[in-house]
């Protein structure tokens, strides 16, 4: 009797566990690999651990972790968009335009938060109402940002920004400004996903878009709401991005949106839809930049990087169609 | 067990044939020690409802599956084991399924030759060859008017039938399988494929044709053999049986026994229908369904039943007609407002349209009614795992408890899941598709019984059923459909497998719009 209920409470404490690895177990992975990175490089090169390095480290990566909070949401709801770069690189424009033409600082932060939503509303609208494949709206979204961008600017560079507009290296308690942003923004969102009835919808679309419509949830006015907070993240990270440096370079960053989409899905995020959280999205932005930061330490050429995000993505993907066919 | 069929001395011997054949899925035992043959030159039939266990059998011929220790394949009257399809299409044996297995964007000519096209050398491909041959082996057929260069996507259903058999042919196929061949197509078109079959059949290639249309069955077949619950009920000559003989020997079962219904008070009418239509899938619909009533509708695949639960529920609203609820007027123009005023709708297919399985149980069954269990727009977990622990209780879901994902479950507790959902919202109709398709018989009655309590407390419920033992087990009344309308109504006392299975059958094929 005394084994038997031994025996019981033992395999319910393992399925306990288990259940939470299951839910998090990229999470956790991803965390032990940042902390065996610091730990290992901090080690080899100290310096790679001083403030002035951290610092370095987050300041010029916190926005790649708030656009893959939005870019999170779009593929847990069944969606891509790989645009998000080119727009982040019209939105900085935009807000750095309007700073030094002499627009109050708060207008050149709010405007490219409400483009950015327009645009990626006008994105969801074509993928929710018209029914194009959001891979394939975002890719002419992506060749119509990016060369509107160039031939607008000739990709000039923006200088003289004013010193109160740069937020990005504002600093709240010693800790530079885009630091608090990713944290507070990251914790928001997982609240909002997890605990909200709209949260709820994002993963029961992206799991059985049929079955969401059949229980009443209304598919097509969600799926446009989710791109429009995506846009919002992405207006956000805009201006991180614009006001890291004195200057802004307007073009598009190479790469931004495969980095992006890289942290979602390397965050646990399934690019089938319905499984993954922000945190894990943040946590995996985080982990790049700490590997991208590492390689110079080591005197690795920084071109690995990329090899080395090909192959956390696609040891993702294989993890994640391992779970897919647990779960059946 | 195994009844062998006397073999004369005249008749050839067989071509195909299984011996003392099982199969088991999961530990449940879907084909039970059947024994089959098919002759050269012969249709022969082969019927059950759905779940006897023909679909088992044709992919144990076609070498999808592999029987269980015991059984025997014999091929020409040697034993042969498929390990593979390519194994079986070797032997001489060719499927058409249901859903034709074609490439959209490739010719006709293409498609036939997928796999062995002629070669001219240098590993190139014969084009002259293979189109030549295409339009021989489509002559053959009868079809003169289907174009070898033509892309198949553009087709209709029964041209596209048409080059799949001809594909079949292409590769020397002894065997034909024709699973319901007829289930999607025009009256013309059936009277051509019927054709068809009579010509392979003078070539001296042997069919096995499975439809639930009696008068195909009495048409071409010429022998059938019936399959109930994974066992041979019986092989006969097709002149030693008729459409009510073959009915029972598909039902045959105690109905009583399998389905304790509970004969619950009948209350006030809560939905009305009055001449629903849509498009011409749903046709003038009229019905009273009353509180406590379970209403089964009867209907063979196609015949307008599912669509009728879509347009209910919103999904394909209706295009002309009244739907009262609660003697008031309603306007149901989406699955949300369907919800809204009390209608709940257990989807057909689980898996497409039931169950977010990457989700928990608890996130899925609170899924309809989230608006409800939230404040603000914060959802209450502590409700929502109250709900869920319900459920699980409410309903016997086997399951290690509210935190395990949805699709790691088994069937039938996967529908239950599906069932909790929308129980949970407080229905007054409810709707349910196909309650027990492809679960086991332990569950099946679990789901029955769960229907009739749900009656009792005062539900008024709508059940689609394929399977007629279940409509007549569990209905007060029934309903049966053809083409998009309703061809006749039935009281429990009145409904006997006969009458109901005739009516279901015989109007199908005149296409009369006799409506009751």
């Amino acid at each position: 009797m005394s084994v038997e209920t031994a025996t019981v409470r033992r395999s319910a404490s393992t399925g306990f566990a288990a259940r939470t690895f299951a839910t998090y177990g990229q999470e956790f992975i991803i965390l032990a690999c940042i902390v065996v990175l610091f730990v290992a490089v901090g080690l080899i090169a100290p310096r790679f651990i001083s403030p002035t390095n951290l610092t370095t480290i987050f300041v010029g990566n916190a926005y790649i972790a708030v656009a893959a909070i939005g870019m999170s949401m779009v593929i847990i709801s069944g969606h891509i968009d790989v645009s998000v770069g080119s727009l982040i690189g019209v939105l900085a424009t935009i807000s750095g335009t309007l700073a030094v033409s002499g627009y109050p600082v708060w207008f050149a932060w709010l405007a490219p938060v409400i483009v950015g939503m327009v645009v990626t509303s006008f994105i969801g609208v074509l993928v929710a109402y018209v029914r194009i494949p959001s891979i394939v709206v975002t890719l002419g979204m992506l060749s119509i940002l990016k060369g509107g961008l160039i031939s607008v600017t000739g990709g000039a560079w923006i200088t003289n920004l004013p010193p109160d507009y740069l937020i990005a290296q504002f600093r709240l308690f010693g800790i530079p400004s885009p630091v608090w942003f990713m944290i507070a923004l990251t914790a928001l969102a997982a609240m909002f996903m997890r605990y909200t009835a709209f949260g709820r919808s994002i993963y029961a679309i992206g799991g059985n878009g049929e079955a969401a419509r059949v229980a009443g949830i209304p598919v097509e006015r969600t799926t446009v709401t989710i791109f429009a907070i995506h846009g919002l993240f992405a207006g956000i990270a805009a201006v991180l991005f614009a006001t890291q440096l004195q200057v802004i370079q307007s073009t598009v960053p190479p790469n931004l949106e495969l980095t992006v989409i890289t942290a979602s899905v390397v965050g646990g995020v399934s690019i089938l839809g319905g499984t993954g959280t922000v945190v894990g999205s943040t946590l995996a932005a985080i982990l790049f930049a700490a590997i991208g930061s590492s390689l110079i330490f080591l005197n690795v050429s920084a071109y690995w990087l990329r090899a080395v995000q090909g192959l956390l993505i696609l040891a993702t993907v294989l993890a994640d169609m391992a779970r897919r066919h647990r779960i059946g | 067990m195994t009844a062998t069929p006397a073999t004369s001395s005249e008749t050839p011997p067989p071509l195909v044939e299984l011996r003392n054949t099982s199969k088991t899925f999961g530990g449940i035992k879907v084909l039970k020690n059947v024994g089959f043959d098919v002759r050269p030159g012969e249709v022969h039939a082969l019927l059950g409802e759905n779940g006897a266990g023909k679909s088992t059998l044709i992919k144990i011929l076609s070498g999808f599956h592999t029987p269980d220790e015991g059984g025997e394949i014999r091929v020409n009257g040697r034993p042969v084991s498929f390990s593979s399809p390519r194994d079986a299409r070797k032997a001489g044996i060719a499927t058409v399924y249901q859903e034709l297995l074609l490439f959209p964007d490739m010719t006709v000519a293409e498609n036939i030759f997928i796999g062995h096209a002629p070669r001219a050398g240098m590993g190139a491909l014969d084009w002259n060859e293979m189109r030549r041959r295409a339009r021989a082996l489509l002559d053959d057929l009868d079809s003169h008017d289907l174009d070898v260069d033509a892309r198949v996507g553009g087709l209709s259903v029964a041209n596209r039938q048409r080059v799949e058999i001809a594909k079949a042919l292409s590769q020397d196929a002894r065997l034909l399988i024709m699973d319901e061949p007829t289930a999607s197509l025009a009256d013309a078109d059936v009277r051509r494929l019927l054709d068809v079959v009579r010509r392979l059949r003078e070539r001296g290639v042997a069919i096995i044709y499975i439809s639930h249309r009696m008068p195909e069955i009495f048409a071409l077949a010429d022998r059938v053999t019936v399959l109930r619950d994974g066992s041979l009920i019986g092989t006969k000559d097709i002149e030693e049986v008729d459409d009510a003989s073959l009915v029972s020997m598909m039902v045959g079962r105690s109905i009583d026994q399998l389905f304790p219904k509970v004969v619950v008070p009948i209350g006030a009418p809560v939905l009305e229908l009055r001449k629903v239509s849509f498009k011409d899938e749903v046709q003038d619909i009229s019905l009273t369904l009353r509180a406590g009533e379970i209403l089964g509708i009867a209907g063979l695949v196609g015949s307008g039943r599912t669509e009728l639960a879509l347009t209910i529920f919103g999904i394909t609203p209706a295009t002309s007609g009244e739907i009262l609820l609660n003697g008031r007027p309603v306007t149901i123009r989406s699955p949300q407002q369907a919800r809204d005023l009390g209608i709940a709708y257990v989807p057909e297919d689980r898996g497409l349209q039931g169950l977010v399985k990457p989700q928990t149980i608890r996130e899925n069954v609170s899924m309809a009614l989230l608006d409800r269990i939230s404040k603000g727009s914060i959802v209450d977990r502590v409700k929502e795992s109250a709900l869920a622990r319900d459920a699980i209780a409410r309903f016997g879901i086997r399951a290690r408890g509210p935190e395990q994902r949805a699709g790691q479950l088994s069937g039938g507790n996967q529908q239950k899941v599906v069932l909790a959902k929308w129980v949970s919202t407080n229905p007054r109709v409810l709707i349910m598709d196909e309650p027990t398709r492809g679960i086991d018989v332990g569950a099946k009655s679990e789901i029955h019984a769960l229907m009739c309590k749900l009656a009792g407390e005062g539900l008024a419920v709508i059940m689609i059923s394929s399977e007629l033992p279940e409509v007549l087990g569990m209905s007060d009344r029934i309903m049966v459909m053809n083409g998009g309308r309703m061809v006749r109504t039935f009281d429990r006392s009145e409904a006997t497998p006969d009458v109901v299975g005739a009516a279901m059958t015989h109007a199908g094929a005149s296409h009369a719009g006799g409506a009751a």
